[in-house]
């Protein structure tokens, strides 16, 4: 290796807001009054909550210094699996900061409101093309909260159909937020096994489904990166007993103009833009959960519709099936710019993302499985899955190597999840990386195995070159401590 | 494309390496009648230049201020946000990281969290608050479920005073797994009617919103003390405009259990409604059946302070089907800035920009009933309001919107019983001369 990325330098220390403030300053150009005080009854009246007074200087120099304890996509490979930590690009902060955007009431009259009118129904058009479901809604927030309208969208659709129904199938292999999204809505989750290859039998599939259950929530490819191959026998089977199948999107990233979700028998499924489409994570949000599905299930889609008459765009609440509304306006429409800016740029090099996204984690898979166990030794997609098997021998976890890899400059892989295999670390690189970086990244893994046999002492003490070392996080939830 | 490094060369040999021939035998392992026979059928790869035209060609036909004089709020407010803040924003280790499961690379987002929830409970007068929700109109739904969970019991009210579209949003939330929701009507003065809350302990939660939705600033005192008369019901505060609490004494002071509403007004764009962020404050015994991610405080190895994400476990990766909430991703970065916004202000600053919205708004309040504009309310407001226009004025507010003025939103479509009735709303960028321009038309 030529030189490890990660390394120290000055890091500053910086206190909370409240421990620099000084009363009687402030850190914003309050404007003109030119009106008069008006009075306003003094038992309505506070005195002003309890905040620091802060300079511009203060305040810009806090957040700075905040900021450099931070690990972002640009600082660095940030291989998080499931999660797709792909470039954010620049251009998309521009067109979503454009005043017209940026600006923009959501209650404007629709004759006010073309431009974005036109890109949310643009924008429907071209996820429509890419999943090959032709109904869209733009509205939910967030994947978690896309699944949570498809579950609504399954549930109004049997109820509608005569014959409300209980149950939902979640595979082993799917994603965490799925039993949940389905229980809020009052489905009943059962939990459905995978087989000895990492993915779903028809026979089992075929042995739980029956006409008290609403569908099946899979994630394809699945936690483990797999394809479900067999996804067409099982909506075969989940469709010949009046159900509907739904896919999370989150891994939409390994299947761009490879895979038709529409032609392989989905019903529904939601995509998550802060993940394939570019947006950026924001440390936690805000994402982008939009829903896609067939047309027999389009009159269950949230409230209000963009449509097109002719030339302009109106918005519609006329859908008397929809299930109703799921956001207080049309969604988060400053991260549909983004994800419309970067479909704009990419058009059919989406494919290409896609590809090039699937040949970087098969690159690491074989690089890597001499250095960790593979578990399902066989062709991925987007992310690759390895556990600490090798490594449990020298008393070295997972943990510990997700926290050494930090020392070495990198983001660590998502840990322990899925939990079908025992220890995983499951590495999704996205197609954003180049060979020289995963080949720094790689060869960090093996001295990192190397030191677990020589030296594990180097590994169960790291981090050691950032901020703050390994925290206490069994204090923090003994003595909750939320408030300063 | 320059969002993708590979070159032919590197690609041949990444192949070689995998022992494959061509980018197509990648997926291999997918059926056959799986595979996508047909191209993306999408537009010709723009340029960065060609985009921005595009973009500004799209943005241009958007109707925002200045060029338009707005006089809409109800749930979107147009305030003024410090450029500092918005290039925080774009330090890209903030907005270019994921949810930090990793607390050692960072700190920065989790104290950033830590302040604001810090900041978010001293303004709404509560105990705790959590990283966020997705909007205002979710968190009330979600805030609903919360009580119900405790409660146990089935059945909510709420005012029909609350944002129309946030009682939209929670009938759709609570309508699926089958609760009953009652709406509270409204009293002449627009403020709710609590009257029929006799016996609170068929309720799990009253919601009421303040300033609520005709802008009116609603008794939360009278309304606790009717709501508590059963302990264990829910006393839930929802609001659209968080900055009145810069101003008005905050709902916690009343006893709220849940306080909960739309952040956007603390520094984050309008953005055509989204994204904005969802407040959301609790009293500190309910903070382990809260929704939503929380930071905390603790110490390092080394004894050192340090913040994690904690109270996982009540969260869906851990508890699955019987979690709080299925929220994961939430709205982060909005509620960084506003967090930073809210430092901008300090303590005096917040209070002075808040008496600024008010007193715009009494000035075009006063300055429309001088012209001989009637305001059907009279209870206290903060920086919107109705007034009732005269018959057909449906007509001469298109008129209006050709020379650019919105003057404000029709009530109609959303309470029948107030036809010619618009809501108005005066912010801090609202300048005299607008408000002065707005009285002349629509009495002329």
């Amino acid at each position: 290796m030529k030189e490890q990325l990660g390394t120290t330098g000055l890091t500053l220390n910086e206190p909370l807001l409240w421990e620099k403030g000084r009363e009687g300053r402030i850190g914003f150009s309050m404007p003109k009054r030119d009106i008069d005080p008006a009075p306003l009854d003094e038992a309505l009246v506070r005195n002003g909550p309890d905040f620091p007074g802060l300079s511009e200087v203060d305040v810009v120099r806090h957040y700075t210094r905040l900021s450099q304890w931070n690990y972002g996509v640009d600082s660095g490979l940030y291989p998080l699996g499931s999660c797709t930590m792909k470039y954010n690009p620049k251009t998309n902060e521009r067109q979503a900061a454009l005043r017209g955007f940026a600006g923009a009431h959501p209650l404007l009259p629709d004759t006010l409101s073309q431009g974005i009118l036109a890109l949310m129904f643009n924008l429907e058009q071209y996820l429509a093309e890419i999943t090959g479901l032709p109904a869209v809604t733009l509205q939910p927030a967030a994947g978690a909260h896309g699944e949570l309208t498809g579950m609504m969208i399954v549930r109004a659709y049997h109820i509608d159909a005569g014959a409300p129904r209980h149950k939902i199938l979640i595979p082993d292999t799917a994603h965490g937020t799925n039993p949940a999204s389905s229980a809020i809505c009052g489905f009943n989750p059962i939990p459905v096994k995978s087989n000895e290859r990492g993915v779903l039998s028809p026979e089992y599939i075929a042995s739980v489904m029956d006409e008290d259950t609403a569908g099946i929530m899979i994630t394809n490819p699945n936690t483990l990166g797999l394809f479900e191959e067999n996804i067409k026998e099982i909506a075969d089977i989940v469709h010949s007993k009046g159900g509907l199948v739904y896919v999370d999107g989150a891994n939409m990233n390994a299947m761009m103009g490879i895979v038709s979700m529409g032609e392989i028998g989905v019903d529904l499924m939601h995509l998550n833009l802060h993940k394939t489409f570019s947006t950026p994570h924001g440390g936690g949000g805000p994402g982008a959960g939009p829903v896609c599905s067939r047309e027999n299930l389009a009159p269950f889609l949230p409230v209000p519709r963009v449509e097109k008459h002719e030339d302009a765009y109106t918005v519609s609440y006329d859908y008397p099936k929809s299930i109703g509304k799921v956001h207080a306006f049309y969604g988060n429409v400053g991260i549909l710019v983004r994800a419309y800016s970067y479909i704009l740029s990419m058009g059919q090099n989406l494919k290409k993302a896609s590809q090039l996204a699937v040949l970087n984690a098969n690159y690491v898979k074989e690089k890597l499985k001499d250095t960790f166990f593979l578990p399902y030794d066989r062709p991925c997609m987007h992310e690759c899955v390895f556990t600490d098997k090798y490594q449990e021998a020298h008393r070295v976890s997972t943990l510990d190597i997700a926290k050494r890899l930090i020392d070495y400059g990198f983001h660590p892989p998502t840990i322990y999840f899925p939990l079908v295999v025992h220890g995983a670390l499951m590495i999704e690189p996205t197609e954003t990386e180049s060979k020289e970086s995963l080949d720094i990244f790689i060869e960090s893994c093996k001295a990192i195995a190397k030191e677990a046999q020589k030296n594990p002492q180097l590994l169960s003490e790291a981090p050691t070159k950032t901020k703050v070392r390994r925290m206490d996080e069994t204090q923090a939830a003994r003595h909750p401590h939320l408030a300063g | 494309m320059r969002y993708l490094p590979h070159t032919e060369e590197e690609i041949a040999e990444m192949l070689r390496a995998i022992g494959l021939k061509s980018l197509d035998n990648l997926f291999d392992t997918i059926p056959s009648d799986c595979l996508r026979k047909e191209a993306l059928n999408l537009p010709t790869p723009l340029t960065e230049w060609e985009l921005d035209t595009h973009m500004d060609a799209l943005a241009s036909k958007m109707a925002v201020p200045p060029e338009y004089k707005i006089f809409l709020g109800a749930g979107s407010y147009h305030h003024f946000i410090p450029e500092a803040v918005k290039q925080l924003l774009l330090r890209s280790e903030f907005y270019t990281a994921y949810t930090p499961y990793q607390p050692e690379i960072s700190q920065g987002t989790l104290q950033a969290i830590y302040e604001y929830q810090t900041l978010v409970a001293s303004l709404l007068g509560m105990e705790v608050a959590n990283a966020s929700m997705y909007d205002g109109a979710s968190a009330l739904a979600e805030a609903l479920l919360m009580a119900i969970r405790v409660t146990k019991r089935k059945k909510v009210a709420i005012s029909s005073l609350i944002h129309p579209n946030y009682r939209l949003v929670v009938q759709t939330y609570l309508g699926a797994p089958g609760f009953e929701i009652v709406e509270l009507p409204a009293l002449k003065d627009g403020t709710t009617d609590l009257s029929s809350i006799n016996h609170p302990d068929e309720y799990a939660a009253v919601a009421i919103q303040s300033p609520n939705f005709l802008g009116c600033i609603e008794d939360l005192e009278a309304a606790g003390k009717r709501i508590h008369s059963d302990h264990r019901t829910f006393f839930i505060v929802a609001f659209t405009e968080p900055l009145a609490y810069g101003l008005l004494k905050p709902p916690g002071a009343f006893d709220a259990d849940i306080v909960c509403g739309e952040g956007q007004s603390l520094g984050v764009p309008q953005s055509f409604g989204g994204p904005g962020l969802g407040m959301f404050a609790s009293k500190l015994k309910y903070v382990r059946r809260m929704p939503g991610r929380l930071v905390g405080q603790t110490v390092d190895k080394d004894g050192k302070r340090g913040f994690v994400l904690t109270l996982a476990t009540r969260e869906q990766h851990i508890r699955r089907e019987r979690a709080t909430s299925n929220i994961c991703s939430n709205e982060g970065l909005c509620a960084l800035a506003s967090a930073m916004y809210m430092a901008t202000l300090g303590k005096t600053g917040i209070r002075e920009l808040a008496a600024l919205n008010h007193d715009k708004a009494e000035y075009l309040k006063n300055g429309l009933a001088g012209a001989g504009v009637s305001l059907p309310f009279e209870t206290p407001t903060f920086n919107e309001f109705v007034a009732r226009f005269p018959a057909g004025f449906k007509e001469r507010y298109h008129q209006l919107i050709k020379k650019k003025i919105v003057a404000g939103l029709d009530l109609s479509p959303f309470y029948p019983e107030l036809k010619d009735h618009y809501l108005l709303c005066a912010t801090e960028a609202t300048t005299k001369e607008d408000m002065d321009t707005l009285i002349k038309e629509v009495v002329s």
